[in-house]
Parts: C-alpha cells; sequence; structure tokens
C-alpha cells in the first residue's frame, strides 16, 4: 500500500494542536469556574412597573461591575452583576430611592463601584474646576475687552 | 478730519526684527514630557495597580441575615450566631465551583483543627455540588448558609470568593482576607483573631 503523501510534517501538526490547546485551555477553566445556578430572579428580568424599571436601568448603568471593572452591572453578564441587578430592582420595586441604594453599595465597597462621582472633599477640585476655568476665562477675556475699548 | 491727515502723514516705520531666542525650555519640553511618560509606563509595569475591591465594612456590624442551610448535615446561618458567640469566628464566603476555594481548604482544615470556629457562605451553590465539593476538600464548617443570590456577600462588601472575614464576638466584621487562605497566611489569620478577641 502506498504512503499518502505527507504535505505538512507531522511535527507541524503537533506544535499547532498543542497552541489550539493552549489557547482553548483557559476557555475550558473558566466555563468550569462558572456556577451552575439559574440567574436571579431579577438579573435578566425587567420590572412590571416601566417607570420603576427605568429607575433601575438608569442606576445600574452607574453602577461597576466588581467581577469585570471596566463595565456597569448592566453590561456585565458575570454571575455577580446580576445578583446586583436583582438587588437594585427588589430595592426599587420595594419603593427605595435610587441615590439610598447607590449609597447602601458605597457603604460597603467604596467610592469604587460608582461611576457617578459623589460631592466629597477629595472630588471638589473636580467640580470646582469648571468653575475656576470659567472665571478665568471671564478675567482674561474682560482684560482683552477693555484693551479694545482704549484702543 | 485733520487727526486723519496726521495719521497720513506719519512715516512707517517697519517693525523691528525680532530677535533670534535663544531656544531653551521649549525645545527641551517634549523629551522631558516623554521622559516622564515613560517613567509612568514603567510604574505601571514593575508595580501594577491593586485591583481588589477592599470591603469598606470593616469595623462595622456584620448586617442582618439569615440564610438557610447549604448541606444536610450542617445548619444554616443567620447574624444572631455571630453575635450569641464567646469568641471571634471566621466567617468564609466560597463556592464549590470555585476552584481557589479548593485551594485554601487544607488552611481551612488546619485552622479548625487549631479550633477555630469556621461558619461558610455557600454562593449561588447547588446541594449535591457542594456536597460533593465538601467530601472531596473536607468540611471545616460548623455552619453552611446559601447564598443563591449573593446578598450576603453584598451585604459585607465581599466582591468575589473565596474571602474569609474574621467576625468578633460582638458580630463585628474585623478582617477581610481576599482570595485563597494560602500556607503562609494562617499565622496573620490566626493573629487577626487574636486581636478581634481582645
Amino acid at each position: 500500500m502506498r504512503r499518502p503523501i505527507q504535505i505538512v510534517p507531522q511535527i507541524v501538526v503537533q506544535i499547532v494542536a498543542a497552541l489550539l490547546f493552549a489557547v482553548a485551555l483557559p476557555f475550558a477553566q473558566s466555563a468550569q469556574a462558572q456556577d451552575s445556578l439559574p440567574p436571579a430572579p431579577y438579573a435578566y428580568k425587567q420590572l412590571a412597573d416601566p417607570q420603576q424599571e427605568a429607575k433601575a436601568q438608569a442606576l445600574m448603568e452607574t453602577l461597576r461591575c466588581l467581577k469585570c471593572q471596566s463595565q456597569s452591572i448592566a453590561d456585565s453578564d458575570a454571575p455577580m452583576a446580576g445578583d446586583m441587578r436583582h438587588q437594585v430592582r427588589m430595592r426599587i420595586a420595594a419603593g427605595e430611592d435610587p441615590e439610598a441604594i447607590r449609597g447602601w453599595l458605597i457603604e460597603r465597597y467604596g467610592d469604587y463601584v460608582s461611576y457617578t462621582p459623589q460631592v466629597k472633599p477629595i472630588t471638589w477640585p473636580l467640580f470646582g474646576a469648571p468653575v475656576v476655568f470659567l472665571a478665568l476665562a471671564a478675567l482674561l477675556l474682560r482684560g482683552r475687552f477693555r484693551k479694545g475699548d482704549r484702543a | 478730519m485733520a487727526e486723519k491727515d496726521g495719521l497720513m502723514n506719519q512715516t512707517v516705520t517697519p517693525p523691528p526684527a525680532p530677535k533670534p531666542r535663544k531656544p531653551g525650555l521649549a525645545l527641551w519640553l517634549p523629551l522631558i514630557l516623554f521622559g516622564g511618560f515613560l517613567a509612568l509606563v514603567v510604574y505601571g509595569l514593575v508595580r501594577p495597580a491593586d485591583r481588589e475591591v477592599v470591603s469598606a465594612f470593616i469595623d462595622k456590624p456584620l448586617p442582618a441575615f439569615d440564610l438557610p442551610p447549604a448541606s444536610a448535615d450542617r445548619p444554616g446561618l443567620s447574624t444572631a450566631e455571630f453575635k450569641a458567640g464567646k469568641k471571634p469566628r471566621l466567617l468564609n464566603v466560597f463556592a464549590s465551583w470555585c476552584v481557589p476555594c479548593a485551594v485554601e481548604s487544607p488552611q481551612l482544615a488546619q485552622l479548625a483543627q487549631l479550633g477555630v470556629e469556621i461558619d461558610g457562605v455557600a454562593i449561588r451553590d447547588r446541594k449535591d455540588d457542594l456536597a460533593r465539593f465538601l467530601a472531596t476538600n473536607g468540611n471545616p464548617f460548623v455552619r453552611i448558609g446559601k447564598d443563591d443570590v449573593s446578598q450576603v456577600q453584598l451585604a459585607i462588601g465581599s466582591s468575589g470568593v473565596p474571602e474569609t472575614f474574621v467576625v468578633d464576638a460582638k458580630g463585628v466584621i474585623r478582617y477581610q482576607h481576599i482570595g485563597a487562605i494560602q500556607p503562609q497566611d494562617v499565622p496573620l489569620i490566626l493573629q487577626k483573631l487574636a486581636e478581634a478577641a481582645s
């Protein structure tokens, strides 16, 4: 029997297989490191009241997912983000104020959990800088206009 | 009109030629800025930012909760039990699906053997999965609460599994350990327990 012509040497096939395995391995592990429970009741289900849901949605878009820190909990599919959405929706449904819920989370995770900056001594420069720049611009422009009058 | 004529008759002197300015700081500024940028990059590479979210609930009393049992042979977990205790306890937030949780189980067993009482909160876990996990890795827990929607985890400012909290006899959270307890962390945990007892 004739041996099939080897177009690709065996060693290359082995290397490619090893590479593919190495690339796929982390995915296999991360798939394993997920819980098998279904998501929390209100992780993906909207509230029946559209007004309440809008409030919850607006809040969830400004809360950081703690598992995937560049996403909001509204954007993330991490189970913990789902549980946080459940928590937010349940509290909104119970009539809690969105800012109170934000405060509840900040009390536990620090300011980092909120994308919306809070007015605190450390953030005063953030809110003060635009005012300072506006005042500076007004002062400079006033000088310019004065000179223009005299010429 | 006279004024205008006067202006017209003025001799126009050419503006003085601009003096060639010495290239001073302006020449070096871009290089200096680039140097600063480079230093920042190197700093970021050598010392990457700590992305762990530390609980802001340390030194605050454990929030009220009452979890049903997560396994057949251990009772559930509620805040009342932490307040009724006579000595500090460990509150271990874990899950059977969490790989590092299996890594820390020998250390938890060692702590339990030293007389430390450990309570567990099983996050988003199934009873049969948990039973298999405990059969494989040992069961150092006095009580295990079942937390299917991470409510206790959120209430104490824990952002992942595993995390271990030292809770004193009054039910106040005193210390948070993020990640698996490695063999070298055991003395630190014991020290924090002793501090919480005094």
